[in-house]
């Protein structure tokens, strides 16, 4: 009895505030560097989440969404410093202004298969970054657009505990804030019977006709959130980084994400979470020996593929079955 | 509103551009019309062709001042590589989604780079020209550096040369079947992994023959390997995926509209690139020249 | 219920499925019979939308339904299990029927409720009357050919169709399971009040349900009626003797 309700027990567990509250006292235990690698996990973990909406969820494989992420992080950055919008009217601009770029783009993109999919959403991102780097007077060409503000966070000043943050780490609690709606509500879709049926598109795109799904027109939606996402993350990586620089859009950036995302493993809703969180600390570790982490990265990779295609959570997941069946032979012999 | 011989010097460069492209592409073409793989790592075989060709005239420099014995050397060290790869890591993918085929070159592609930096630094190397090749000459009063000449006349070479061996030869035959029908292939009871490796080798020759012969016009920098895969992608993508005289004119198409792309919209001649492959991709994916895969 | 009319396809040169005319009135039982290649599978993609007719007309219940992309005819009642195994491996056999209840309600575009509380008895229903309630939990990808072959069938009626199309239901089935599959869709067909076409290659099971039977052979329909006829037509027995002709005929 007691072991047929630990699992349901586990599932009943709001994960996603569990995982906030932990993170939130971060600033409050450790370093200042503590919260600024928080901060980058937790915007790379979105960033990787919606790209799972397409990788894991619907099983399309695109090689450009970094573009997204860049457009959320030129909106966000333009609109903050070139036009002093607050911050509570540049996010959700940014989120639109990707979700529409997504939704030009990915109309193009979802009458592809495979590899011409992958090719075309990476033409449109080289665009976006052919855009970004020459456009001199809007995006600030190749110098980018140093010096976007924090957000004004003056109301923090007045919550307990709070108020007594640096900016930094009062900017990692609103990203944290964000972050973690964003992540619920991603969450949320997937469960829903939307999520469902882009599974059954992944699984099997010629069933999921026959059942009466417009594919194309589900795979559109698909890819407008994931866009959608990837701005909001976008828009935060910009203040973060304290500027916009048309590198956020190169296309390599595009295959970081996806490492990423598979690192964690694409099958498990957690799985972008944990290859963020791993790939920066690691790359934190690696950097302070040598100043050769593509190498050692391109390494991981290797091994990823062959040694444990499912990633880390994948990897988890089988070990978890193995013991328990292991452990539950044992308990009924 | 240009002079001629302004336009026919723009014309020649462009040309130029074209055949070292199609030097490059046509690997990449031929690899993914065969094997359906799309390989990253094929501009990192560029790179370390380059390279490999500095190391060797290095090596040669005092005893026998020969670029051509370096180019060749180089072309036939990368070509090693490509095999060992080929037999070690690629074998194991094929019937793998796309996915991880994707991230598999995509790894070889940050392996190779470093590998590079970690061999020959960071710093700019350069290989000066072939003496004999040292001159230029006029032509409808654009100046046309002999090299260049060179470059065009060796691109043609190798298209002629391709094409013959493609269409006479019984491996040839299996290349193009292959590219047209995957099935037709094991039906024809052709020793497919012999035929892959093969392919394989021969695609990195190429990628590192045109590495060894960029070195005497442009500078040996880390970097080159990802900025040329995204050219030699357009280029493949233009004149059709698996397309041999695709990649060829292919290669033509982006040169001219490289070169003149740079008089008609100065700051967007890149953007100009991308969006004439982003509209091939959507109204023929299988490129100008291809046919629909099967 | 069912009328196609002079429908041909080409590929290239080639008619895969020529001319071919066919009827299947309301509640009635009927298959396509005839060799491989003979455009079986090419007539059943014609009807269901998977594939562009060169010519004909396809009607259900007399609405010209002709090209209309696949997932739209779904939802004109017309529902269809194919030749290779056609489920969602990943996924459990319970969300394999609810993705296709859901999908039939226009509960798709959703996005905001959970699936996993929608539709419950409406799928464990469907799971219990093609015997694959104990099996709900499991991966569909691990179930038995034969099961897998049920949970196809499950998907299809989970879009409550009037007219059900089966290409070789019982394909690389043992005699056994053969025996109990063709059971189950003759219960259903009469539970439903389907409407019923199929392909079978074993002629034991097309004698013993269909009411009525087309032979095609090289894309042609050489034969129809009810099982006596076609069991007494010379050209059948000439076709299925093996001594037709080679090349294409007169």
């Amino acid at each position: 009895m007691m072991k047929k309700s630990a699992p349901a027990l586990v599932r009943r567990i709001p994960w996603v505030l569990v995982v906030f509250v932990a993170a939130l006292t971060i600033p409050w235990v450790g370093s200042r560097y503590d919260t600024f690698l928080a901060t980058q996990i937790a915007i790379s973990a979105l960033f990787a989440m919606s790209l799972n909406l397409l990788l894991g969820t619907t099983g399309l494989v695109s090689f450009g969404h970094v573009a997204y992420f860049g457009i959320g992080s030129y909106v966000c950055g333009i609109l903050m410093k070139t036009y002093a919008v607050p911050f509570s009217i540049a996010l959700p601009a940014a989120a639109i202004g990707s979700a529409l770029g997504a939704l030009v783009f990915g109309f193009f993109c979802v009458r592809l298969t495979k590899i011409y999919f992958a090719m075309l959403t990476l033409a449109f991102s080289q665009i976006i970054w052919a855009i970004c780097y020459k456009w001199n007077d809007v995006t600030g060409g190749d110098q980018g657009i140093p010096d976007v503000p924090y957000p004004n966070l003056d109301w923090m000043s007045s919550i307990p505990l709070l108020g007594d943050l640096r900016i930094a780490q009062q900017f990692y609690v609103l990203t944290l804030i964000v972050v973690m709606l964003s992540l619920a509500a991603i969450q949320r879709i997937i469960a829903s019977p939307f999520g469902l049926m882009l599974t059954t598109i992944r699984e099997n795109p010629e069933r999921a006709a026959s059942i009466g799904l417009n594919v194309r027109r589900y795979e559109l939606s698909a890819f407008v959130i994931a866009g959608g996402f990837a701005g909001i993350a976008g828009a935060l990586f910009g203040i973060f980084n304290r500027g916009v620089f048309s590198d956020f859009v190169y296309w390599p950036k595009s295959a970081e994400v996806m490492i990423m995302t598979i690192l964690g493993g694409i099958d498990h809703f957690w799985g972008p979470v944990v290859g963020a969180a791993t790939l920066v600390l690691l790359n934190q570790e690696i950097t302070s020996y040598t100043q050769y982490w593509p190498f050692v990265l391109g390494t991981i990779l290797l091994l990823l593929l062959f040694v444990f295609p499912g990633g880390i959570v994948g990897g988890l997941t089988t070990g978890l079955e193995w013991l328990r069946r292991k452990t539950g032979r044992r308990a009924s012999a | 509103m240009f002079e001629v011989s302004f336009l026919f010097g723009q014309f020649l460069g462009g040309l130029t551009t074209a055949m070292f492209l199609f030097l490059i592409a046509s690997g990449l073409s031929l690899v993914f019309g065969v094997m359906r793989v799309l390989n990253f790592a094929h501009g990192s075989f560029f790179m370390i062709g380059a390279y490999l060709a500095w190391q060797a005239v290095q090596w040669l420099a005092p005893a026998l001042h020969s670029f051509w014995l370096a180019a060749l050397a180089a072309a036939l060290g990368v070509a090693l590589l490509g095999g060992l790869i080929e037999r070690l890591l690629l074998r194991h993918i094929y019937g793998r989604e796309e996915l991880y085929q994707l991230l598999l070159t995509y790894a070889l592609v940050l392996i190779l780079g470093d590998a590079a930096k970690i061999i020959w630094g960071t710093q700019q190397l350069s290989v000066s020209r072939p003496p004999m090749l040292a001159g230029g000459f006029q032509v409808l009063g654009a100046t046309l550096p002999t090299y260049n000449l060179f470059i065009m006349l060796t691109g043609v070479a190798i298209a002629v040369a391709g094409w013959f061996v493609l269409t006479r030869s019984p491996a040839g035959r299996m290349v193009r079947a292959a590219a047209l029908d995957r099935e037709m292939l094991g039906a024809l009871g052709a020793n497919v992994g012999a035929l892959y490796t093969g392919m394989f080798v021969a695609s990195s020759f190429l990628a590192g023959l045109s590495g060894a012969l960029v070195t005497p016009i442009q500078s040996i920098v880390p970097g080159m390997d990802v900025e040329v895969i995204v050219e030699a992608f357009i280029v493949v993508v233009i004149g059709g995926l698996g397309s041999f005289w695709g990649t060829f004119w292919g290669s033509v198409i982006y040169g001219q509209v490289l070169s003149f792309g740079i008089l008609i919209l100065p700051g967007f001649s890149l953007f100009s690139v991308f969006a004439l492959m982003a509209v091939i991709l959507i109204v023929r994916p299988w490129g100008l020249f291809g046919r629909p895969l099967r | 219920m069912l009328e196609v009319h002079g429908l041909s396809k080409s590929f290239g040169g080639f008619r895969a499925v020529s001319d071919v005319d066919l009827a299947v009135a309301e509640g009635e039982i009927a298959a396509v019979i005839g060799p491989n290649g003979a455009g079986k599978s090419t007539l059943f993609s014609l009807i269901t939308g998977h594939l562009q007719p060169t010519a004909g007309r396809v009607l259900v219940n007399g609405r010209d339904v002709t090209g209309v992309a696949p997932y739209k005819i779904c939802g004109m009642g017309l529902g269809r299990s194919f030749q290779h195994t056609n489920i969602f491996p990943k996924l459990t056999v319970l969300e394999n029927v609810r993705a296709a209840l859901l999908a039939h309600r226009g509960q798709g575009p959703n996005f905001w409720s959970r699936a996993n509380q929608l539709c419950h008895g409406e799928a464990e229903a469907l799971l219990a009357s093609i015997g694959l309630a104990p099996q709900a939990r499991a991966t569909a990808g691990t179930l038995s050919y034969g099961n897998q072959k049920q949970l196809e069938l499950g998907i299809a009626l989970a879009s409550d169709p009037k007219i059900l199309l089966l290409d070789e239901p019982t394909a690389g089935m043992s005699a056994s399971e053969t025996h109990e599959t063709i059971a189950l869709i003759e219960r259903i067909a009469r539970e439903r009040r389907l409407t019923l076409l199929f392909t079978e290659h074993d002629m034991a099971v097309v004698f013993s349900i269909a009411h009525r039977i087309a032979v095609m052979h090289q894309g042609r329909v050489i034969a129809h009626g009810d099982p006596a006829a076609v069991r007494a037509d010379a050209q059948v027995r000439r076709v299925y003797l093996g001594d037709a002709p080679m090349g294409p005929r007169s």
